[in-house]
């Protein structure tokens, strides 16, 4: 009898295998740190590579048992899901430690192959029956699309309800679902035995994930602090967003008040530790009713506004657990507007720790929306006396360089002119961050205040600033409007009361920098001064991290590396440089020739493995092949990542906004793989492929010419209003998008079917070095700059479309 | 009889160095450790640019037998110049950290100096060696015990320990000539700062538990005003000379 193509199976193990590598993000951000996470999962999805290597060298021995080993390999998938991570995570990888210890790379090694071998079964089962139906490639590629993005929409709804490690076991349990469907399309003989072993093991699985627990890094803050006697945590909420864990502290009271002054006497009331992935401490404070004991607020540099002015409407983005709600309550400002992203913590401060909070939220003055902080500012109608941009994010995530890979459109040049533009007339926008040593993050943000002021005309930018410091957090101060006489006599009050340094405002002499906490060198005046003036690119040049300010198209504001620099900071890693790197970006480089170098190897082994009559006939040239699909893998993620990037600034939630525009693209493109099926039955191939690729280039160019205004059009629209649009804008991209590969591989299946495996392994390669790839260039030269790059890559692709060699030439 | 005298001689000598041998069969490689140290702050140290170390520095990281302070499977690791993992998710530092640590407490023979965080109380051993008397504070119950027996089976007799909150210092030991603060908090303890005598310096390393980003040097002057100084452990400037 003759077989038909296990569909549904192949999409439901899609939609697990993408809802895994999600989910393992979420994981080892929680056990690692979010950066390590991206390593280690950039390079797991090796095992799509390795699956095209595996299935070509074993092309015989698999087709002769197809449905056994399609089966097998499914199931495997499901076991080693669960089986895998349990035992990742039970490696003791330090990165700290991988400089100078040699069993950490070592350790890092086995992560990688352990986590390799899901996405391995996975892809195995994908290419041996690409392989096997190469007559129907296009639908079967157009099952693993929209499974995919049924994928990626049900992880972010099971993240929701779901702790981590239960996700786990139900994508596990998924996969094994796969299996038995597998082995009902498939018809294999004796399923029903097939089916009682995948329910023992689904229940083994379900067992061996609940008795699991994670094993968070003995060094991330919320290990450290459960060492501390007395301490536990209370309470532990999962969301796509993160795992909160709300840490009591019974005997020793947190008392988190970050850059309090050297002068200031007393200390914190009672507070609740809220960590967001076992790191990032914000503190839910408890009432006291006793104005007094919350005085530690005035004494940080984010108290300086309100000793300049009397606010009357105050913005807080980033709520965190409420200290800066409570500063500005503190300095009786009549009403206050917060934002917050995590729905979950806005949940704990209005319901659970209600009581605790003295319900601060239930006053009448003090309102707390849900939300990202750069949408509501462009949504709101208000104009406010003082915005504040609050310190959320840790010190130590900050200082070890460790976000270098994020994007931020928060502290862009754009973000802070939408922000200027929700401001009275003289009011002030205050941000504040940690102080790095060399400092980093406050002279870019001064440099970035100084263009958004510019950009919006203002002649003389320094005479809207002031920016100041304590030795651990710096404050800069945008008014709109200049700052007058009085305000720099409140400040310079303010600051030599609580002994901070002043950096910068309007008139200031050399004389009056670094007194209280000094550096070799006034820095930041320094700084500020050059920014300023006519040698600002010069000192651009000469500054040994990168200050150049983040705009929305290369959104990188974390990003202060430099390469010319390297060297002499490895010169001192004995003499405790090491800290001055900027390790994410060096991770992000390190992903990258990692992959390159298992791609390169996992791309020509098969080749080596073939026989020499299988080299000299083959009927189709292995440099198109290989031209073309890395062409392809390439230019399909680094537009799909391009278009995330665009559309978070347009649904301005970027869980959502990936969430969707992810599910948008593989569907579409599902759509558009089984299109170019009708077009392969008739043979039109080459007209196929210069349609589509004529299609992706124009709506490309058209979208990046056009899709600024169009979201300035439609900004204000409610979310609910934003979704179909977003829908209509990338369903054509992507529908011509999904046609390449299945186009080309469908031509494989017609002229050498042997070469799909290879061919997919070969895209599985390109994918993995596109994600990282894409990242490492919109740092670079931006996000337009990625696209256009893709356009390209799709002309190279039409260019070496497989086509049949003609006998004779070589 | 010569002869007797010569083998009698011979015969102590060999078993003299045989026997602080056995005692000591790190001592090579501490003395290694000293020298690596010196070279490394020859270069100029943070933003002291200071080339040297003082002598009696020196001399203590050269006694502090650091071999004693990290768990077995590690010890030859021990003098390598990097921090090495001492379980319960803590660290001890690299040595040349502690080295620098030490020298920019400036403490004399008859200086009583507190420590927050002893760890695995290697670093208050190396202060122990140059004050009249350590005190330290550990806030991990077994990291505390650990240390104290630690230090009292080397003989340690000028240290005393306590397990418990930092926070407030050692108020009835207080005040003292120097504090080191090696324990994470979000900000500097007021408490600590008023348990600081006039002309008095407190040392901060900033960073994570593997790598010191920043040394905060507190000081008090004879008149009781603060200042802190922000360093750098490493010579580095952030800016390259003008072209």
């Amino acid at each position: 009898m003759k077989l038909r193509p296990p569909f549904f199976s192949i999409a439901l193990l899609s939609a697990a295998m993408l809802a895994y590598e999600i989910l393992l993000m979420r994981l080892f951000s929680i056990i690692q740190w979010h950066h390590f996470a991206y390593m280690i999962i950039s390079l797991a999805l090796l095992g799509f590579g390795a699956s095209g290597t595996f299935v070509s060298i074993l092309q015989k021995p698999l087709f002769k048992h197809f449905s056994v080993a399609f089966l097998i390999n499914v199931g495997l998938f499901a076991v080693s899901s669960v089986g895998c991570f349990l035992l990742a995570q039970s490696i003791p990888f330090n990165p700290d430690e991988i400089l100078w210890d040699s069993q950490q790379p070592m350790r890092l090694l086995g992560i990688y192959l352990l986590l390799a071998l899901p996405f391995f079964f996975a892809a195995n089962a994908i290419a041996m029956a690409l392989t096997y139906f190469h007559d129907r490639v296009a639908r079967i590629y157009a099952s693993d699309l929209f499974g995919a993005g049924l994928g990626s929409l049900s992880v972010v709804a099971l993240l929701f309800i779901a702790m981590p490690l239960q996700a786990l076991a139900v994508i596990g349990c998924i996969g094994l679902l796969a299996t038995a469907v597998a082995a009902w399309e498939l018809n294999v003989t004796g399923r029903n035995w097939v089916f009682v072993a995948l329910a023992v093991i689904s229940a083994g699985l379900i067992m061996l994930d609940a008795r699991s627990e994670l094993q968070m890094s003995p060094y991330k803050e919320l290990s450290q602090m459960l060492r501390i006697s007395g301490t536990e945590i209370a309470s532990e909420h999962s969301s796509p967003l993160g795992l909160l864990s709300v840490l009591h502290s019974h005997t020793i009271p947190l008392r988190h008040a970050p850059g309090l002054s050297l002068l200031a006497s007393g200390e914190p009331p009672a507070q609740i530790g809220v960590f967001t992935d076992g790191g990032g401490m914000t503190a839910i404070t408890r009432e006291t009713g006793e104005p007094a004991d919350y005085a530690y607020l005035d004494q940080i540099t984010s108290a300086a506004p309100y000793h300049l002015f009397q606010p009357a409407h105050v913005l807080v983005l980033g709520a965190g657990g409420g200290s800066n709600i409570l500063q500005a309550r503190y300095h009786a400002v009549p009403q206050i507007d917060a934002v917050e992203l995590n729905p979950q913590l806005i949940k704990l401060l209005r319901e659970d720790y209600a009581d605790y909070t003295g319900d601060l939220l239930s006053t009448g003055n003090i309102r707390l929306h849900e939300g990202e902080a750069r949408g509501f500012v462009t949504g709101t109608n208000v104009q406010y006396d003082l915005i504040e941009v609050a310190l959320l994010d840790s010190f130590a995530a900050s200082s070890a360089g460790l976000y270098a890979l994020n994007e931020s459109y928060l502290y862009t040049v754009e973000a802070l002119q939408d922000m200027l533009k929700k401001l009275q007339p003289d009011g002030y926008l205050a941000i504040t961050r940690w102080i790095k040593l060399p400092p980093r993050d406050t002279l870019k943000l001064f440099a970035t205040a100084v263009d958004a002021l510019t950009n919006m005309g203002v002649e003389n930018p320094g005479q809207q600033l002031l920016f100041f410091r304590s030795w651990q957090t710096g404050t800069l101060l945008i008014k709109n409007g200049v700052v007058t006489e009085t305000e720099i006599a409140a400040l310079k009050k303010f600051v030599t009361d609580r002994s901070f340094d002043v950096a910068w405002y309007p008139g200031i002499q050399p004389g009056e920098v670094n007194q209280f906490n000094r550096l070799a060198e006034p820095y930041f005046f320094q700084a500020a001064a050059a920014i300023l003036g006519d040698e600002r690119a010069e000192f651009f040049e000469r500054y040994k991290f990168s200050l150049k300010p983040a705009t929305d198209d290369r959104p990188y504001f974390f990003h202060f590396f430099k390469w010319s620099v390297l060297p002499e900071i490895f010169s001192l890693r004995e003499k405790g440089g090491l800290p001055l790197l900027e390790g994410g970006y060096l991770v992000l480089v390190a992903t990258l020739v990692q992959a390159l170098v298992a791609s390169v190897i996992l791309i020509l082994l098969p080749l080596f493995f073939a026989s020499k009559e299988k080299r000299s006939s083959n009927p189709v040239s292995k440099s198109r092949v290989v031209t073309y699909f890395l062409s392809v893998g390439l230019a399909f993620l680094f537009i799909e990542i391009a278009f995330i990037q665009k559309f978070i600034l347009f649904l301005h939630h970027p869980l959502y906004a990936v969430a969707l525009v992810l599910t948008a693209f593989l569907i579409f493109a599902g759509l558009g793989s089984g299109f170019s099926w009708r077009l392969v039955k008739g043979g039109y191939y080459r007209h196929a492929i210069t349609v589509s690729v004529i299609g992706i280039v124009v709506l490309g160019f058209l979208y990046m010419l056009f899709i600024g205004s169009v979201f300035a059009q439609f900004q204000s629209l409610s979310i609910a209003a934003k979704i179909p649009l977003t829908l209509i804008m990338i369903a054509p991209l992507a529908f011509f998008m999904g046609m390449p590969f299945p186009l080309a591989l469908a031509k494989l299946g017609d002229i050498a079917p042997n070469m799909i495996p290879w061919a997919w392994g070969v895209n599985g390669c390109a994918s993995v070095v596109s994600a990282v790839l894409a990242t490492i260039l919109a740092i670079a030269i931006g996000f337009n700059a990625v696209i256009v790059l893709a356009l390209l890559l799709y002309g190279v692709a039409w260019s070496s479309f497989p086509e049949r060699r003609v006998s004779g030439i070589q | 009889m010569n002869y007797l005298k010569f083998s009698l001689f011979f015969f102590f000598v060999f078993f003299s160095t045989t026997s602080i041998a056995a005692d000591d069969p790190y001592a090579e490689e501490r003395a290694a450790m000293v020298k690596v140290i010196e070279r490394d702050v020859r270069a100029g140290y943070g933003s002291l640019e200071k080339d040297a170390l003082d002598e009696k520095v020196n001399d203590a990281l050269g006694r502090v037998p650091r071999h004693e302070f990290v768990p077995r499977n590690i010890r030859n690791s021990a003098y390598e110049n990097r921090p090495l993992p001492i379980g319960h998710g803590q660290t001890i530092s690299q040595p040349y950290i502690v080295a620098i640590m030490t020298n920019l407490l400036q403490v004399g023979k008859d200086d009583r100096v507190l420590e927050i965080g002893t760890g695995s109380g290697y670093q208050i051993a190396v202060l122990a060696e140059l004050v009249k008397k350590a005190y330290s504070i550990e806030i991990i119950e077994p990291l505390a015990k650990q240390a104290k027996d630690r230090l009292q089976r080397l003989g340690y007799e000028n240290i005393e320990l306590k397990i418990g909150d930092g926070y407030y210092g050692w108020e009835d030991e207080a005040p003292f000539d120097a504090i080191m603060v090696t324990a994470a908090a979000s900000h500097i303890p007021p408490p600590l700062i008023k348990q600081l005598k006039p002309g008095g310096r407190m040392l901060i390393p900033v960073g994570s538990r593997f790598m010191v980003q920043e040394l905060l040097l507190v000081q008090k002057s004879e008149s009781g005003e603060v200042s802190t100084r922000q360093l750098l452990p490493v010579a580095f400037v952030p800016l390259t000379g003008k072209r």
